[in-house]
């Protein structure tokens, strides 16, 4: 078997991209394409991340004072917009680009040129929104939802203005992800190693392949409803029109068609990212693979049958609410037998607090505080209440900061190593952690008592007595600001002149572990024969038949 | 370790597993036709609710559609979907001659639904922005017949790459993409068909 194996940790094996310059090429080498997709929706964090502080500039104090209320609108507009399509979506894609090949032992995605183009389309993407800035008018104001009539005004007349630029940018970033999700299922379905059949997938790609399935049949709705109001906007058709007898209320439901279940799109991975965590550092099998595995098929079916309860009060009848309640309650089931199977995988095992398990625990409590939010939201009473207020935006950051962002920080500490080749500084990955721990709770957590007082979202001032709470807000979005520094620093430097990481500096299972870091061209000299499931930590068998695997019979 | 797999054969099973790089392409592509559908069904949705709670559903001044002209265009679009299935087992059939004639005949049947619809188009007596009615209309007959064009394009690459030597020797996806496109947009347009022209 010896005269067929993978040498690991061999120097002369792979020709990995050494040189920082193939990264600005149309490469179609998965691994390069997922680095790309990480780097550049991490810039573009940072660009959301700016604006983000420019809102929470302005609430600092109960007057308009800092920017002009036009500019407040594009600002929020913007800074949700970047956010998810420039940021979460794609550097999830990045993740998943970069690991799911190697994970189920395949060369490269089934496409990679296909893969390279949807990559590229994510900067035009970024261009298009952002020229937007230098339009008559400037950028879109109607929020990230885009909701008619405020979308279909056009005070400057312009044929090119912010919101029809918004709406292009949403377009190819729907194309890109479109061609994403069929390459992603093709890939997952059609290319997985011999010997490993759906059940011996590792959990991430599972995530993966959930989350894609909800691309591939909710985006199509949304880009209905962008083209549908592109053309209400540009040739001056009455869809959305109630003066002309459109509906507005129509172009609510194709848009939240779609993009409640792309909240599963982004959080599916990270609970792919969880589970792939934390056997690894508390040296644990993980418990209940199947059910969680097949839960996540579950959350991505169930998706489906939710995305009225944004609608509660946009005069849906009674029973239609009724109805949506009970399914989006319905989430909660199988997202809560994936927390019960995260905690039983920790429970009792020999937990090393590195800072991707920091990250990954951090992650994990603020998304149960958030799934506690979500069901109250849930909920048509509450709902009604605390409706377009705080509370809302409260609990949607601990979703899409407390646990997507902090959990894809996890990912990227967990995985550096396998991508550069180095390792990190612990010392300063702790730092960033605590920063963005404290940063985000900080920054949210007042959202919540601010939206059961009754602020409104969206406003660029606000009634004295919510000064307190907006005050402390506004200090923990700067702390999270600050708390990006570290990051930068640590992987920047690092990069450059980290120690040199080992195959497998986590002692981790897997076959990501089993190839040198950073790994050969084509992933595998020899294409894995899978022979075990994923977690087997403590068994003494090995997880292919071809590969050496040392590091996998070490019973522990 | 598997007991199924012994050692002296891993590194056979391994090098087995070429990937296949046509079933690939065919089933990405399947992938994709269904993404696409959504986006009709999308708009069929939209359609059904509109005709549904709109008060002032047709424009004013407008009785409803001619059917017969549309129908004959119907005839003419279900049967090309045969007429490509032809093609399709002429190329198998090594019969290449036969297969540019029946592909011939699926572009002109194809050209000539859009001939029909351009005509019925330049008859009507409301436009795109004539309410939610004429929206929907021009919006769902006009993204079909999108489709009928690419499928057209696609059947005219075929066409001329027939020409050019050792193409079709083995493997087919062009050809099979391009008729089970075609296949597609034939059922989309039987729904819209009876959506629009049978439940006026």
């Amino acid at each position: 078997m010896t005269n067929i194996s993978l040498n690991i940790g061999s120097e002369s094996h792979h020709e990995p991209p050494t040189n920082w310059k193939t990264y600005f090429t149309f490469s179609t080498d998965h691994k390069v394409i997922g680095i790309q997709y990480l780097v550049t929706s991490f810039m573009f964090f940072l660009v959301g991340g700016i604006f983000a502080m420019i809102l929470r500039g302005e609430l600092i104090t109960p007057e308009s004072d800092l920017v002009d209320r036009t500019f407040y609108n594009g600002m929020f507009t913007m800074h949700g917009t970047v956010m998810l399509f420039l940021w979460t979506f794609p550097s999830l894609v990045g993740l998943a680009n970069y690991l799911v090949p190697i994970m189920i032992g395949a060369r490269d995605m089934a496409f990679p040129r296909l893969n390279a183009a949807a990559f590229w389309m994510v900067p035009v993407v970024g261009i298009l929104l952002m020229s937007s800035f230098f339009v008559p008018g400037g950028p879109a104001q109607a929020g990230w939802w885009a909701y008619p009539p405020v979308s279909t005004q056009n005070p400057t007349g312009n044929l090119i203005n912010g919101q029809v630029l918004w709406l292009l940018a949403v377009a190819i970033s729907g194309v890109s992800s479109i061609m994403g999700a069929v390459n992603f299922v093709t890939t997952i379905v059609k290319m997985r190693a011999p010997g490993m059949g759906f059940f011996r997938m590792p959990l991430f790609v599972w995530a993966v392949f959930s989350a894609q399935i909800i691309q591939l049949f909710g985006l199509p709705a949304l880009t209905a409803g962008a083209v549908m109001l592109l053309l209400d906007i540009t040739v001056g058709t009455a869809f959305f029109d109630p003066t002309q007898g459109g509906n507005p209320v129509m172009f609510q439901h194709y848009f939240w068609f779609y993009s409640h279940p792309a909240v599963y799109v982004i959080i599916l991975p990270i609970f792919g990212i969880f589970s792939e965590i934390f056997p690894v550092y508390a040296r644990k099998p993980f418990f209940g693979y199947k059910v969680v595995a097949v839960s996540s098929m579950l959350i991505a079916m169930v998706s489906a049958i939710v995305w009225v309860h944004h609608m509660y009060v946009s005069g849906t009848p009674g029973w239609m609410r009724l109805l949506f309640m009970v399914t989006t309650m319905f989430v909660s089931v199988p997202t809560g037998i994936k927390v019960f199977a995260w905690v039983a995988t920790i429970w009792g095992g020999k937990i090393r607090l590195t800072t991707p398990m920091l990250f990954a625990l951090g992650a994990l409590i603020m998304f149960v505080f958030a799934g506690i939010t979500g069901i109250m939201l849930s909920s048509v009473p509450v709902d009604v209440h605390v409706n377009n207020t705080y509370f809302v935006v409260g609990h949607f950051h601990y979703v899409l900061y407390g646990t997507v962002t902090m959990g894809m920080y996890a990912a990227i500490y967990h995985w550096f190593p396998k991508m550069t080749g180095r390792m990190f500084n612990e010392g300063w990955g702790k730092v960033h952690f605590w920063l963005a721990f404290i940063g985000t709770n900080l920054n949210f957590l007042p959202m919540h008592p601010l939206g059961l007082q009754g602020m409104l979202r969206r406003v660029a001032s606000y009634a004295p007595e919510y000064t307190f709470w907006n005050v402390l807000a506004s200090l923990g979005s700067f702390l999270l600001g600050m708390s990006t520094l570290p990051f930068i620093f640590n992987i920047l430097i690092s990069w450059m002149q980290g120690e040199k990481a080992p195959a497998n500096p986590w002692r981790a299972i897997g076959l990501e572990w089993l190839i040198s870091s950073p790994p050969p061209v084509e992933n595998f000299e020899e294409i894995p024969i899978i022979i075990n499931g994923p977690y087997g930590y403590g068994q003494s068998e090995p997880l292919t038949a071809n590969l050496e695997n040392q590091a996998i019979k070490t019973a522990e | 370790m598997d007991s199924s797999i012994k050692p002296e054969e891993l590194h056979h099973v391994s090098h087995e597993h070429e990937h296949d790089e046509e079933g690939n392409k065919m089933f990405g592509f399947i992938v994709f036709l269904l993404s696409e559908s959504v986006i009709f069904l999308s708009f069929f949705a939209g359609y059904i609710v509109y005709k549904t709670t709109s008060e002032n559903w047709l424009p004013a001044g407008v009785e409803g559609l001619e059917v017969l002209a549309p129908s004959i265009n119907t005839v003419i679009l279900v049967a090309s979907s045969f007429v490509i299935y032809f093609a399709e087992k002429n190329l198998e059939q090594k019969n290449l001659v036969g297969f540019r004639i029946f592909l011939l005949a699926t572009m002109l049947m194809g050209s000539y639904f859009l001939y029909g619809q351009a005509v019925e188009w330049s008859q009507l007596e409301f436009g795109f922005t004539s309410g939610t009615y004429g929206g929907m209309f021009y919006l769902l007959t006009g993204f079909h017949g999108l489709h009928v064009f690419t499928g057209i394009l696609l059947q005219l690459i075929i066409f001329i790459r027939s020409f050019l030597p050792g193409n079709y020797d083995n493997g087919h996806f062009g050809v099979n993409s391009t008729s089970l496109f075609w296949h597609f947009v034939d059922v989309i347009w039987i729904i819209l068909f009876i959506l629009i022209y049978v439940w006026q």
